[in-house]
């Protein structure tokens, strides 16, 4: 193999595992500006890896090669509905949001095992997508010389979708009146209620953006990672779209670079393959590695991020 | 009503329980399945001869251990999501040393597996303790991340050091070192049930007394309501963390030696994390961390998971129901602001008429 073509591998297949965490990052960015901690991210993407692998199954045969564009959209919509309940508990009934994020993680998973079982004839996992995400090479851009072949060529489009979601989403958080909102209940609701936000409209905004965003990712990941649904389709991956969001610091472009960082470190197992050198670790420290890497990069960095000042408080409005 | 604080304290968790058991029935329902039999099937496949009770209580005796770890940290203010991994490194610690030192005396190897187990879980939670402690790091998601390096260590251990030829499961721990009697089997129609009880039931009173009676568990409450007050009044704030997790880890950990040691008496590779820590985490939720609640709240938890395992003999009911409702039990005892609203007006209703 060329350099050329190591390098291409590399890329892509970085940028294949960075996309889930891209969407699921800034969907936990929305949440928390708004001052809602949404460590239910992972149930999020649960489900939405879940609906995505549904859709389809069931629809593939019929729709053919936009099958996973669309079960991407389906994904979406049932991760938001989902988050629905962190809403309600959060923001409505005023639960802990940790308890509450925590109990669509524990949610997520038996109601989707359960799912697939009466769908699946009893088996713990769906059948294997034959309509999956494929790799996708530019058209002009891939005829650069060097560059178009190792970025543009046989790669993840929906990474390069996440990033230009990540300079929308900072658009909307930073430049336009809904933003501003958004990140003035996450602030100081008190003082954005006197001016008269409606604080809870904005915290279910926040809350259901990510759920949207972090049902994608979901879908991101059965459709063009895992090619099936299983438990353990979604290993962490919610947790480090957290890590990420954190290590970005809430701001949405630096939290797209942070999860393609988180991306590389998941894919080392596999780009580990390719590397002369590296091919003879022995692979549990493959897999280990993103776990590790998110650990050390939080405890080296943690002490010059600041939240949302409410973020994590229940905002009770006064009668 | 004078007494309401109090009577509200039973009430909540008794209306989440009842209204997980009915959200329950409802998805039941939803798809086909009958939810009377199968909760039928649930309770007599918990509870209906010795040695369905026999291995209730043997489901038990870890949850109990886990779950006091959680209250423990959460008394210090922290979220210990890591109960999984911690018990997973206490299971491989007290079978590693039951392997190794098997030719020491039985009270000695027992003792020293048991305490191998404690330790090995205290150490791994205690990296999370000092990562906050000194560097403010998230428990939440370290304790998570160190679940999954827990998972994978583990299999990668079990695959070199402990596993024969090939297997993918270690030899079976020596006979000193087992927690199983012939007494608990004969007396549970040979169930699993052991001695492991014993250590989670003197867990229980320690873990009351630690929090309700000791400096230490004084240091504790005050660093978990405000920690600031805590360092004003000249505690030793990070002492206080890493203390509190070691601690916590060190009841998981145990959780996992009973594991090891009671119940699967080996250890194997696992593709998935035990899910002892997660219930654990979820029988301390329902019981508010009390210790004594944890007991019952735990019995609970115990029965609708060896009960689950029989609703799908009886029907093709998959018997991830129970996660089901174990799940929304613990969301109505978040929200559970919502049900004392509710059972005020309802009392106050009844007053009036």
């Amino acid at each position: 193999m060329s350099v050329i073509t190591i390098l291409m591998t590399m890329v892509s297949t970085a940028l294949i595992y960075s996309a889930p965490l891209i969407f699921a990052a800034l969907g936990g960015t929305f949440s928390e500006r708004g001052g809602i901690v949404n460590v239910g991210l992972e149930g999020i993407m649960i489900v939405g890896a879940f609906s995505g692998a549904v859709f389809n199954l069931t629809y593939g045969p019929a729709l053919g090669a936009v099958t996973p564009w669309i079960g991407l959209l389906v994904a979406g919509g049932f991760g938001l509905l989902f988050s629905v309940l962190h809403a309600l508990a959060t923001v409505n009934f005023r639960a802990d949001h940790i308890v509450s994020g925590t109990v669509l993680n524990m949610l997520a998973p038996a109601l989707c095992v359960f799912l697939t079982k009466i769908f699946y004839d009893g088996k713990g996992q769906t059948p294997v997508l034959d309509q999956s995400l494929s790799t996708f090479t530019f058209p002009i851009l891939s005829k650069i010389p060097v560059v178009g072949e190792i970025f543009f060529t046989r790669t993840s489009l929906l990474a390069y979708l996440g990033i230009l979601i990540g300079f929308i989403s900072w658009w909307i958080l930073i430049k336009t009146k809904f933003g501003l909102r958004l990140r003035s209940v996450g602030e100081n609701p008190q003082a954005a209620d006197t001016l008269g936000i409606n604080v809870y409209l904005m915290r279910y905004s926040g809350v259901l953006i990510s759920g949207f965003l972090g049902g994608i990712g979901g879908g991101i990941m059965s459709q063009s990672i895992s090619l099936n649904f299983s438990v353990s389709t979604i290993a962490g991956q919610g947790f480090m779209a957290l890590a990420a969001m954190i290590f970005g610091k809430w701001h949405p472009l630096k939290v797209v670079a942070a999860a393609i960082f988180f991306g590389i470190s998941q894919s080392l197992a596999i780009i580990g393959a390719y590397i002369p050198v590296i091919s003879k670790i022995d692979d549990v420290w493959f897999q280990m590695a993103p776990y590790l890497i998110t650990i050390v990069v939080l405890a080296l960095f943690i002490g010059k991020f600041y939240a949302p000042a409410a973020d994590g408080e229940t905002y009770v409005k006064s009668k | 009503m004078p007494n309401s604080s109090k009577l509200f304290k039973v009430l909540v968790p008794l209306t989440s329980v009842l209204a997980g058991l009915v959200v329950g029935a409802i998805v039941m329902a939803i798809f086909g399945y009958d939810p009377f039999l199968n909760y039928a099937s649930l309770f007599t496949g918990a509870l209906g001869d010795a040695n369905a009770i026999g291995e209730t209580l043997r489901e038990l005796t870890p949850l109990i251990l886990t779950a006091l770890g959680f209250s423990i940290a959460s008394t210090a203010g922290f979220f210990n999501i890591g109960g999984a991994g911690q018990a997973l490194m206490g299971w491989m610690a007290s079978v590693s040393f039951a392997l190794n030192f098997s030719s020491l005396p039985h009270w000695l190897l027992l003792l020293g597996s048991i305490m191998a187990g404690a330790l090995a879980g205290g150490i791994w939670a205690g990296i999370a303790g000092v990562l906050k402690a000194y560097l403010g790091t998230s428990e939440v998601i370290t304790t998570i991340m160190l679940n999954y390096i827990a998972l994978y260590l583990s299999s990668f251990l079990v695959k070199n050091f402990l596993a024969q030829d090939q297997s993918d499961f270690s030899k079976t721990i020596p006979e000193g070192a087992r927690l199983r009697t012939p007494f608990l089997e004969h007396l549970t129609q040979n169930s699993t049930f052991n001695y492991g009880i014993i250590i989670s039931l003197i867990m229980v009173i320690v873990v009351y007394f630690l929090i309700q009676r000791t400096k230490v568990g004084y240091e504790y409450r005050a660093v978990g309501l405000n920690d600031k007050a805590a360092n004003y009044a000249g505690m030793n704030v990070k002492k206080v963390i890493i203390s509190a997790m070691v601690v916590s880890g060190a009841l998981a950990g145990l959780g996992g030696a009973v594991e090891g040691l009671g119940n699967y008496e080996n250890i194997y590779v696992m593709t998935s994390l035990p899910d002892i820590g997660f219930n654990g985490m979820a029988v301390s939720l329902l019981a508010s961390g009390n210790p004594i609640g944890i007991i019952f709240s735990g019995l609970l938890f115990s029965i609708l998971k060896i009960g689950g395992l029989s609703i799908s003999v009886v029907s093709t009911t998959p018997p991830e129901i129970v996660d089901i409702v174990i799940a929304t039990i613990i969301f109505f005892v978040g929200i559970n602001y919502v049900i004392k609203i509710g059972l005020e007006k309802l009392s106050k209703k009844k007053g009036e008429g």
